[in-house]
């Protein structure tokens, strides 16, 4: 069974109608891209699916359904947003955005889970006491995979981590990303405009245009289809 | 100059600012979490200085009174975001503004209907006893009013700094959105700030009531207009500039009515100044965030 299953997912702004009828899956364990031009609704897609903007048609995540919930239910559920623009909480510390990523969590682990993600990310450790805002904008990318980390999600919706940053900096990042969802088995549904770098770490990739799932297939397939290879890869 | 008098004079000023401070502390507290001034933040404090009156008029001792009143508050400004407030959120802030001087208005009739048009007169807790400093003047109403404003500070810093609920306001007021996506309901922090200003105001207009007058439906008018004063020279943003500007416009008025006779019977002349001098020169207060917008 998959992990999520999406079917006839509809939403949008107001009277702006930006997805008309997705059907994707993503199973346990698997990294998932969502590839698509600018204003093809990949992020209105995770908006939709973490419940910041009203959606109908139907989320089963784990067997429950997850359309009509409010953020806070889903998060709960185990599926973890990581924003547009890493979502940074700039004026507080970076040891508190960390522990607000914990925030449903009231067991005893969630130090050890602290000092985890402080090895993980070495650079966070050195900079706890400073506010988050001062980061650069990689290290924000870490604090932000760390605080939805925080959380011990089991389905993470990463929204383009590429953005802003250095090719070197997204490089390691998408190993950090790759390393992560073997080391945990935490399942990613990944929007990427570096569509190479994010087929490299994905087991399966969608095209979306205008707000329709218009390919599907596995990641090694799409980097081969000329289509794809066209539109998104620039070969 | 005449030290002693002066001393004298410093003193007062910052008994009543600390009072000021306090309630620009309420709107501080409500401006962080909803970006919101609220106008009405004075009309609360004095509906709930009407009720500290009645439970002491019928009997309680004033501290109880005052407690009593306080958790009441509490409760009550939950209850005013969630039914009021949280209606017209998404609205534009004009409409929000103009929502909370409804709510200034209707607050203040609404004291008059329930308690009576005549004025009150309330006990304080503190002792009316002046000490004498080898000629500075100092009253016990004065120190306590400081201490009150230290233990508040010392309070709302454990709760923002120590507790999760404080976690969760501090990022509600950082990132909202952020804030949802970790699974904090936002609207309930919402509630909880306004539950907190309303608690806030409770305590410092009964507090500073039985230090002026007797209790009438105008007497925080002048006050909210300090305090706006204080927040506006600390930075809206900014609980530490609330705390300053309180203070520091407490003092600035005292001063003024001492030594600058012709001013002495307009002083919200010097809140008024204060304002417009901040706005002029530092629009973000003194302690406030500057906002940097990319466009």
């Amino acid at each position: 069974m998959s992990l999520l299953a999406v079917r006839d997912l509809r939403g949008g702004y107001g009277p702006v109608r930006v997805l008309h009828g997705l059907d994707f899956d993503v199973e346990p364990g698997e990294i998932v891209v969502l590839l698509g031009a600018n204003g093809a609704g990949k992020t209105t897609t995770l908006r939709a699916l973490s419940g910041l903007i009203p959606a109908t048609g139907s989320v089963r995540f784990d067997g429950t359904e997850l359309v009509g919930r409010r953020p806070e239910a889903v998060v709960r559920r185990g599926v973890a947003h990581v924003p547009q623009g890493r979502g940074t909480l700039a004026e507080l510390s970076v040891e508190d955005n960390l522990l607000v990523g914990a925030y449903l969590r009231s067991d005893p682990e969630v130090g050890a889970d602290l000092e985890r993600w402080y090895t993980t990310f070495p650079r966070l450790r050195e900079r706890r006491g400073q506010p988050a805002g001062t980061l650069s904008g990689g290290e924000q990318q870490m604090l932000a995979i760390a605080r939805a980390l925080m959380g011990r999600p089991r389905l993470l919706l990463l929204d383009e981590p590429s953005m802003g940053l250095a090719p070197i900096i997204t490089q390691n990042l998408f190993r950090t990303l790759a390393e992560l969802n073997a080391s945990l088995g935490v399942a990613m549904l990944v929007v990427e405009q570096n569509a190479m770098l994010a087929l490299e770490i994905a087991r399966r990739a969608y095209v979306l245009e205008t707000g329709r799932i218009v390919t599907a297939g596995s990641a090694a397939e799409l980097k081969g289809d000329e289509a794809v290879r066209k539109a998104y890869l620039g070969l | 100059m005449n030290v002693s008098l002066f001393f004298t004079q410093l003193a007062n000023g910052i008994g009543a600012g600390a009072i000021y401070a306090s309630l620009a502390l309420a709107l501080v507290l409500i401006f962080r979490t909803t970006g919101l001034l609220n106008f009405a933040q004075g009309e609360m404090a004095l509906f709930s200085t009407y009720v500290t009156w009645w439970l002491w008029d019928q009997g309680a001792p004033i501290l109880v009174a005052i407690l009593v009143s306080v958790a009441l508050s509490f409760a009550g400004g939950a209850v005013i975001e969630r039914v009021v407030i949280r209606p017209v959120e998404a609205a534009s802030p004009l409409i929000v503004v103009i929502v909370t001087l409804g709510m200034f208005l209707a607050l203040n009739a609404l004291t008059q209907v329930v308690f009576g048009t005549d004025a009150k007169q309330l006990a304080s807790v503190f002792p009316r006893r002046v000490f004498d400093l080898g000629g500075v003047r100092l009253s016990a109403q004065t120190l306590g009013l400081v201490g009150v404003l230290v233990v508040e500070c010392v309070l709302l810093w454990i709760v923002f700094q120590r507790t999760k609920v404080g976690l969760a306001l501090r990022a509600v007021a950082s990132n909202p959105t952020s804030a949802r996506l970790v699974g904090i309901s936002v609207g309930r922090m919402l509630m909880v700030g306004w539950a907190l200003a309303a608690a806030l105001g409770a305590l410092a207009g009964s507090l500073v009531v039985p230090a002026t007058e007797a209790l009438t439906a105008s007497s925080m008018q002048a006050i909210l207009v300090f305090a706006f004063a204080g927040a506006a020279l600390g930075g809206f943003d900014s609980p530490l500039g609330a705390v300053v500007g309180g203070l520091v416009v407490g003092v600035a008025n005292a001063l003024t009515i001492e030594y600058l006779e012709p001013l002495r019977d307009v002083e919200l002349l010097v809140p008024f100044g204060i304002i417009l001098g901040v706005l002029l020169v530092r629009p973000a207060g003194l302690f406030g965030t500057q906002r940097v917008e990319r466009v």
